[in-house]
């Protein structure tokens, strides 16, 4: 198992210099430095002068992956590519565009980011099962057709319309919690319900309609017609066998993402105000501060990857039969 | 003057595309017969209807031309607008010119706004203006209940002439051809869609049947153009996702070793990378190289399809990763069958075993990725606007209509019309590609066969 684990990690170190490469590739050389200092300074008249201090002032101004100038092992840590992308490694990301620390940011904004993203994932999850359990109970009857049909539906509204539905109802209308912005400590529970109720509702369709394909393939397998054959309840025979065996698949879907949390929702967080790591990405896109971009890259692939070590460490434990090595 | 912008030049090769292969399959009954297991249920049936009605939209919107200009000597060239205009703008004329001031409500006469609004006898009152051209044809506004009426009447009865025209000629030509179709849902999708269309025809001629944005401009005609630039969305992502996932996909599966490996390290390293951020960063990229090369672009038309293109191009770069994933596995367990060994051991070349014997027993899944990628990608497309990586701010698309409107949530009273009408467009458009696609993986399926 710990042999499994360190190999997937060595496994893991490749795949993150890919990643590495390829954001490098995306910001530093389809444009250079200089493309990007125009772009922030503004198009017309910029002097060279102003773009040269703009690449100094953050240190733009090296050679991208070799440095000629400098002596010895300098030659390749003294450029863009060792100061802006190795240093990631380290879980040094820099300054962002406004001269705050970037980490320092990540830790202090993750944690909103976390009190809207774990009830979400946790009450969707039990609510997503919940529903696709009862179709597949009530399977090919007209509930379980209604239940299809109106999953469809719901799949069929774009996430912004359950947003702005949401907080047209719940906020403006009724009056019943605020429209935006967050407070720290338990006052957060006010300003998070709403986006938490938005994203369960907005997940329902796919999720239970996702379950439930799952549930249905399970309840044609030979151990269900014998465990009904023996006369259990269908009831005993939905919780005590089929829940537990399609727990494998629907693990596959839901351990990967655990990780992600941290990185919050994007379109969430910046429609309620909410000061999570998601609006934090999108302030950075719509200001186009590529430093911020590039280090919340990072993260996610870092996440992702360990949302997929988790995903393997969760099969041996609700699959006795899988083995790892 | 016609003008062939890339992404019209796509469509219809797609458009080229899809009836040769719709020609090509309904000669050979192997590949007829998913189709019409897909065409038995009534769902696609009636879906398909609703979708051949914004294909043809958008496809009127995909024929650009730059009108002449009036001549003002007639000896002279023709001179041409710098402004590219589309057939559906020429077809919509008076919905693309008839601008009002700022917000006006569906079928109102009146602005949304209060103005201060000269008296003849001297002064002035505040009071809601009277619209430039909602409603301006009537001689006293209290008549408006009365032409409303009599407009959705004619509308309808239209519209219940043209539909019993039409299943009339149906019957006599497809019916009799196809008699194994469900056509009673496509009669009544075409019912509902002639049904909105008829009055809407009619009442656009004197109102703003949707209601005018910001800037005065009608609701529905921005909800039309609408259209083309999510079909765009959906369809040509694919067209750049469908080769490489294919190639990718089949290369890893039947060569294996380090072929798989390599093809396997890349996809989980695009994979890795959060999904929104990589289509940010790489959409940023390109804003830069719009803005650094100004001269590549000489028309604002130009400008936003370069966008539109390269937003395509960025979501296929990144989407071919789970059609690969599929049809890697389905190689994987073709490889080993016998008929491939048997053609291995008859010396056939790898390229035709590919080609011969694998590619057409995969054709399912492809078949199925693309129908079931297309309402996501439209969704995605309203996502990434708001977050202001999607198209060009210029262009007309759900997710900008949305964004503008949302603004306006606010206000009092809510401007509701702008979003309204892109929900009504895109929950219309989404589902019916939904139902479809549940249809055409029900009938490609070889598992779920009953």
């Amino acid at each position: 198992m710990i042999a499994y684990i360190i190999r997937r990690v060595l496994y893991a170190i490749p795949i993150l210099v890919g990643i590495n490469l390829i954001t490098f590739a995306l910001f530093f050389l389809v444009n250079t430095p200089d493309d990007m200092a125009r772009m922030q300074l503004g198009q017309k008249r910029v002097t060279p002068e102003a773009i040269q201090k703009w690449k100094s002032e953050r240190g733009y101004d090296k050679p991208l992956v070799w440095n000629d100038a400098v002596p010895g092992a300098r030659r390749f840590t003294d450029t863009i590519f060792f100061e802006k992308s190795v240093r990631l490694f380290a879980l040094d990301f820099g300054r962002a565009e406004d001269n705050r620390d970037i980490g320092n940011e990540i830790r202090t904004r993750m944690w909103p980011s976390l009190a809207l993203a774990i009830p979400v994932f946790l009450v969707g999850l039990a609510v997503n099962i919940t529903f696709a359990l009862g179709m597949a109970f009530f399977r090919a009857t007209v509930l379980d057709l209604t239940g299809v049909v109106l999953c469809v539906a719901l799949m069929s509204i774009s996430s912004l319309f359950y947003i702005i539905g949401g907080q047209y109802l719940l906020s403006k209308l009724w009056h019943l919690v605020p429209i935006s912005g967050y407070a720290g400590g338990l006052d957060a529970v006010k300003f998070v319900i709403l986006p938490v109720i938005i994203g369960v509702i907005g997940g329902i369709g796919s999720g239970s309609r996702w379950y439930r394909t799952l549930f249905l393939e399970e309840m044609g397998k030979d151990y269900v017609r014998t465990a009904r054959a023996k006369g259990l309840a269908e009831s005993a025979v939905l919780f005590r066998h089929v829940l537990k065996n399609a727990m494998i698949p629907i693990l596959t879907g839901v351990v990967v993402v655990i990780p992600l949390l941290f990185m919050g929702s994007l379109i969430a967080e910046s429609f309620f105000g909410i000061p999570g790591l998601g609006s934090y990405t999108i302030d950075a896109i719509q200001a186009q501060d590529f430093a911020v971009v590039r280090s919340m890259v990072f993260i996610g692939s870092v996440l992702y990857i360990v949302g997929l070590l988790l995903t393997d460490i969760s099969y041996t434990w609700v699959d006795p039969r899988v083995r790892l090595n | 003057m016609p003008v062939l912008l890339a992404t019209d030049a796509l469509v219809w090769l797609l458009v080229l595309a899809v009836a040769a292969f719709t020609w090509y399959s309904s000669r050979r009954p192997h590949l007829a017969a998913p189709w019409a297991r897909v065409f038995r249920s009534p769902a696609a049936v009636g879906s398909c209807v609703v979708l051949v009605a914004y294909v043809l939209v958008g496809l009127l919107d995909s024929l650009h031309f730059r009108p002449a200009l009036p001549a003002k000597d007639p000896k002279a060239t023709v001179a041409y607008a710098v402004e590219v205009r589309s057939v559906l703008d020429a077809a919509l004329g008076v919905l693309r010119s008839r601008t009002e001031r700022t917000y006006s409500a569906p079928l109102a006469t009146r602005l949304y706004q209060k103005e201060s609004i000269e008296q003849p006898g001297g002064g002035s009152v505040r009071e809601f203006p009277r619209l430039r051209h909602g409603g301006s044809h009537l001689k006293n506004e209290a008549d408006w209940g009365k032409d409303i009426a009599l407009r959705v009447l004619a509308g309808l009865a239209g519209a219940a002439a043209a539909w019993a025209l039409l299943v009339l000629s149906l019957r006599r030509t497809a019916v009799r051809r196809w008699p194994h179709v469900p056509w009673r849902p496509a009669c009544a999708a075409l019912a509902l869609l002639l049904a909105v269309a008829g009055p809407a025809i009619l009442l656009a001629q004197g109102y703003h049947v949707l209601g005018t944005d910001k800037i005065g401009q009608d609701v529905l005609y921005q909800a039309l153009k609408s259209i083309r630039t999510s079909l765009v969305i959906g369809t040509l992502t694919t067209l750049v996702l469908l080769p490489v996932g294919i190639a990718a996909g089949i290369a890893a599966g039947y060569f294996k070793g380090w072929v798989d490996d390599a093809i396997q390290y890349v996809y989980t390293t695009l994979n890795s990378i959060p999904g929104v951020l990589l289509i940010a960063a790489s959409v940023l990229m390109v804003q830069v190289y719009v803005d650094t090369h100004p001269d590549l672009f000489p028309t604002v038309a130009q400008r936003s399809d370069f966008r539109l293109l390269s937003l395509c191009v960025i979501l296929g770069a990144l989407g071919w990763t789970g059609l690969a994933r599929l049809l890697r596995g389905e190689a994987l367990k073709l490889s080993e069958l016998e008929y491939i060994q048997a053609a291995h051991a008859f010396g056939v070349s790898h390229a035709r075993i590919l080609g011969r014997h694998i590619l057409p027993n995969v054709s399912h899944i492809i078949v199925i990725a693309l129908v079931m990628d297309f309402s996501g990608l439209v969704l995605a497309e309203a996502v990434l606007s708001y977050v202001g990586v999607g198209v060009d701010p210029s262009t007309t698309s759900f997710g900008t209509m949305i964004n503008a409107a949302r603004l306006e949530m606010a206000r009092e009273p809510m401007v509701w019309w702008s979003l309204a009408a892109a929900f009504f467009f895109m929950f219309a458009l989404v589902l019916a590609a939904n139902l479809f696609a549940d249809a055409v993986r029900d009938g490609f399926d070889p598992r779920v066969r009953v």
